[in-house]
């Protein structure tokens, strides 16, 4: 049987295929990106509508962006961790990245405190006020959502269920956090020059 | 010509591994199952229940339509109080019957009843994978699908009535719940249970797509795939990229109505008074909405027309005409079905010239329905031409595009539009080639792959009559309504014979209630044929349409991992029919080329010697020929 698996190269190909799971979560990710490019597309057509926003952004989504910048840093540093078997480091930083996402979650929170402060409130102002509200919260269930596929996966490290020969999972959290990591980039990008 | 018998080499445990004996309670085989086939049988059950609720909602509205002037007092048990004191339908209630019939006919039963239970069940078993990606995902996608049609079907009982603000519940009148009795509770509970079923679909589709892309068999390049399996992916594709924009649009939705934002809802008075809103637009929501929407169109159709292929080709006794073409014509449907969403709101106040891009765009896809079109009667002319009843309904799919593509070519034009928006002119093309095109690809589908699913056959004279009545039905239903919206009826509309303009139609809408009905009831004949065969009918043969494609080659009934031994391999594309010099008219493409030496062409006796290289020929060359 085996002699003859060496063999098939000529006839039959087997199909050019990648890890089932870790496509489901690039399938999830264009998803999700297309639900914000439904809300970012319905910001512009409000905008174009005349409906304009005069203050300024909070200033604590700058803080906030770094923050989550740094949590990609140490996800992938985890990673790295993890797959060189270094599981201690590994342990550490995905610690970090949990806590740097629980502190990126608090600014946002805290930033929507400072709309309110500048009189931008959800509800009653016009819809590119309320934008400004939805934005960030839909990504932030997400982040919750990443939190805990990240907080599965630092439980399975510590079960030794993780490690350099079974990176599946932590790759795809990777892969996961990374994306909303790019993709609340792209919406305070979006914001900076759309407000 | 019969299939490769399984190894005689014992020694591939590992991939036999689901051969053992799953002992298995009646909840996980039959509830929370997660074997792809039960999950298509779940999906195909509930769509057929929503399918005859859907269909018996529109009944009452044809009969209102039908005969305005008729008691509908006998209607009391049933409908209760919605039957108003002077023995008619209440209006609010016609609303919400037009609407739920539409919600009911669009999402539950040709997307979730047609691609939910197709794409279940032939996916894995045509690419030749044991189950899908993950079963436990495509658990919870029947289960939220369940969950929601719960919820819609709850919403029919709730004493503001159902939603009633049309199938595409546009604001304001959805953004505003006191607007009129169909945009109170039962919007609430539309909103909720849609927003769950695109849950449910979107864990389907990205199932099929994971498991058509990764988990196809050895030798099943792209360029072997059968048709059926094409369309069912891009219709995951199209799912994919559509279903996040309309949770969007939902979601935006709710917030105005239950949080009193401004997205969609501008200065409003309601009853004399101003509400707070300031500054939203309504024309925003049909932006986001058609984005979605017109992709769903072709998420109902895609896999109607990918079954078709199959049963035509199949039932022809020959090779589809222009395969590549037809994956051609799949694709450019799939990518124009992206930006020809405004041709929905052509009278909505866009620009002239907006509108003509549109326009433009729309108009190229009678070029791919055309390639798909031609091709079927290609295919047709000239075959060994097979009758029966899942031919006949695939047969019947093809006329009903191209009699309701037609009207397409009109209604997108935009200046033509003006004149037949919001007509019954609109009624009858999108039924015809939507909805009834769909219906008819998706009872083709259940008559054809029946014996895979219940290992038995369904009733061929039913069969035959269920399809005649459907077939002459259908066009009775819906040919009179051309003329009607033709001389500018409107739809939606709940009493007309106030109008003197339109009070010469009595005669035209009463025939078509009576053919409605009569539709309408020949399904019944449909729904005895399903169940009975399901336990009562002829016991199926493994392979009964003489078909090629590798679902034919698992046993009758096939078990949990779908075939006993290895997976099949697959050596040639699936539609070797009639191919001359063969034995018999159709070669299953697990027969290599090494099998076939006397109608194999130069460039396939080429592939001989590459297939000696490989363990199936070995063990078919230990074997005798199994070829009969």
């Amino acid at each position: 049987m085996q002699n003859i698996n060496l063999a098939h190269v000529e006839g039959p190909q087997q199909t050019l295929t990648m890890h089932p799971k870790k496509f489901v979560v690039w399938l999830f990710i264009v998803a999700i990106f297309m639900m914000f490019a439904g809300w970012t597309s319905a910001f512009l057509v409000a905008r174009s509508e005349g409906d304009i926003l005069n203050n300024e952004l909070p200033q604590l989504f700058t803080i906030t962006t770094v923050i989550l910048l740094i949590s990609s840093i140490t996800m992938h540093l985890a990673k790295r961790a993890v797959r060189q078997d270094n599981l201690a480091a590994g342990r550490l930083l995905l610690g970090l990245t949990l806590v740097l996402g629980t502190a990126f979650l608090v600014g946002q929170w805290m930033s929507f405190g400072q709309l309110v402060a500048q009189d931008i409130y959800f509800v009653g102002g016009s819809a590119i006020q309320s934008f400004l509200y939805v934005l960030p919260f839909m990504h932030g269930l997400h982040i919750i959502a990443g939190l805990i596929f990240v907080g599965i996966v630092l439980f399975r490290i510590y079960r030794y269920q993780v490690h350099g020969r079974n990176m599946a999972s932590i790759e795809m959290c990777a892969t996961f956090w990374h994306f909303l990591d790019g993709l609340w980039l792209y919406l305070f990008l979006f914001l900076t020059l759309n407000a | 010509m019969a299939t490769i018998q399984s190894h005689s080499s014992h020694d591939a445990h590992a991939d036999l591994h689901e051969e053992h004996a799953h002992h298995e309670s009646f909840i996980t085989k039959y509830i929370f199952t997660t074997d792809h086939k039960m999950i298509a049988k779940q999906f195909l059950v509930t769509g057929l229940l929503w399918a005859f609720v859907g269909g018996l909602l529109s009944m009452f509205f044809r009969l209102q339509l039908g005969f305005p002037e008729m008691s509908q007092e006998w209607l009391r048990p049933l409908l209760g109080d919605w039957i108003n004191s002077s023995g008619k339908i209440d209006p609010n209630f016609y609303l919400a019957l037009v609407t739920m019939h539409g919600t009911i006919m669009v999402f539950f039963v040709l997307t979730a009843g047609l691609s939910g239970t197709f794409s279940n069940f032939l996916i894995p078993l045509q690419i030749g994978a044991r189950d899908m990606a993950s079963g436990f995902m495509n658990m919870l996608s029947y289960w939220f699908f369940f969950l929601s049609s719960v919820i819609m079907f709850c919403s029919l009982f709730v004493e503001t009535g159902p939603a009633g603000v049309g199938w595409t519940v546009y604001p304001p009148l959805s953004a505003l719940e006191e607007s009129i009795p169909g945009a109170a509770l039962g919007m609430t509970l539309w909103l909720t249970s849609m927003s769950l079923f695109i849950i449910s679909q979107l864990l389907g589709g990205v199932n099929y797509i994971a498991t058509v892309i990764n988990m196809r068999t050895r030798g099943l390049s792209f360029a072997k795939l059968p048709l059926t399996i094409w369309a069912f992916f891009l219709t995951a594709v199209l799912g994919l990229l559509a279903f996040p924009v309309l949770f969007a649009a939902a979601l935006l939705l709710i917030f105005d109505r239950s949080f009193g934002t401004s997205f969609y809802l501008s200065e409003i008075y309601l009853n004399g008074e101003a509400l707070p809103h300031v500054g939203g637009s309504p024309l925003l929501y049909q932006h986001l909405f058609w984005f979605l929407g017109h992709p769903e169109v072709y998420i109902v159709l895609l896999p109607a027309l990918g079954i078709t292929s199959e049963i035509i080709a199949t039932n022809s006794r020959k090779p589809i005409f222009g395969y590549r073409a037809m994956i051609g014509s799949l694709l450019g449907i799939s990518v124009l079905s992206f930006v020809v969403w405004a041709h929905h709101m052509f009278v909505s106040g866009m620009s002239p010239f907006l509108g003509s891009v549109f326009m433009f765009l729309t108009l190229i896809i009678a070029v791919p329905s055309g390639v798909k079109v031609f091709n079927y009667l290609t295919t047709l002319w000239r075959g060994n031409i097979v009758f029966t009843p899942a031919m006949l309904f695939s047969i019947g799919l093809v006329s009903l595009f191209i009699s309701g593509g037609i009207t397409g070519i009109f209604l997108g034009n935009s200046a033509i539009d003006v004149y037949l928006h919001d007509t019954y002119f609109v009624v009858a093309h999108f039924h015809l080639v939507m909805g009834a095109a769909s219906f008819f690809g998706m009872m083709a589908g259940v008559y054809h792959w029946f014996p895979k699913m219940f290992g038995r056959m369904m009733d061929n004279k039913l069969g035959y009559l269920h399809f005649w009545l459907t077939f002459v039905g259908v066009y009775m239903v819906f040919f009179p309504l051309h003329y009607i919206g033709i001389a500018g009826f409107p739809r939606h509309y709940y009493t007309w014979t106030n109008f003197e303009a339109f009070s010469g139609f009595t005669d035209l809408h009463a025939f078509v209630t009576v053919a409605a009905l009569i539709t309408f009831s020949s399904q019944l004949i449909f729904a005895f044929n399903f169940f009975y065969s399901m336990w009562f009918g002829r016991r199926a043969t493994a392979n009964p349409w003489r078909s090629n494609t590798l679902e034919w080659t698992t046993p009758v009934e096939p078990g949990h991992g779908n075939w006993p031994g290895e997976i099949p391999t697959v050596y040639r594309w699936p539609y070797d029919y009639s191919k001359p010099g063969a034995i018999e008219d159709y070669i299953p493409q697990n027969i290599p080329y090494s099998m076939t030496p006397g109608s194999n062409l130069p460039h396939e006796n080429e592939l001989v010697d590459r297939e000696k290289d490989d363990d199936a020929i070995i063990i078919d060359e230990s074997e005798t020929d199994t070829t009969k």
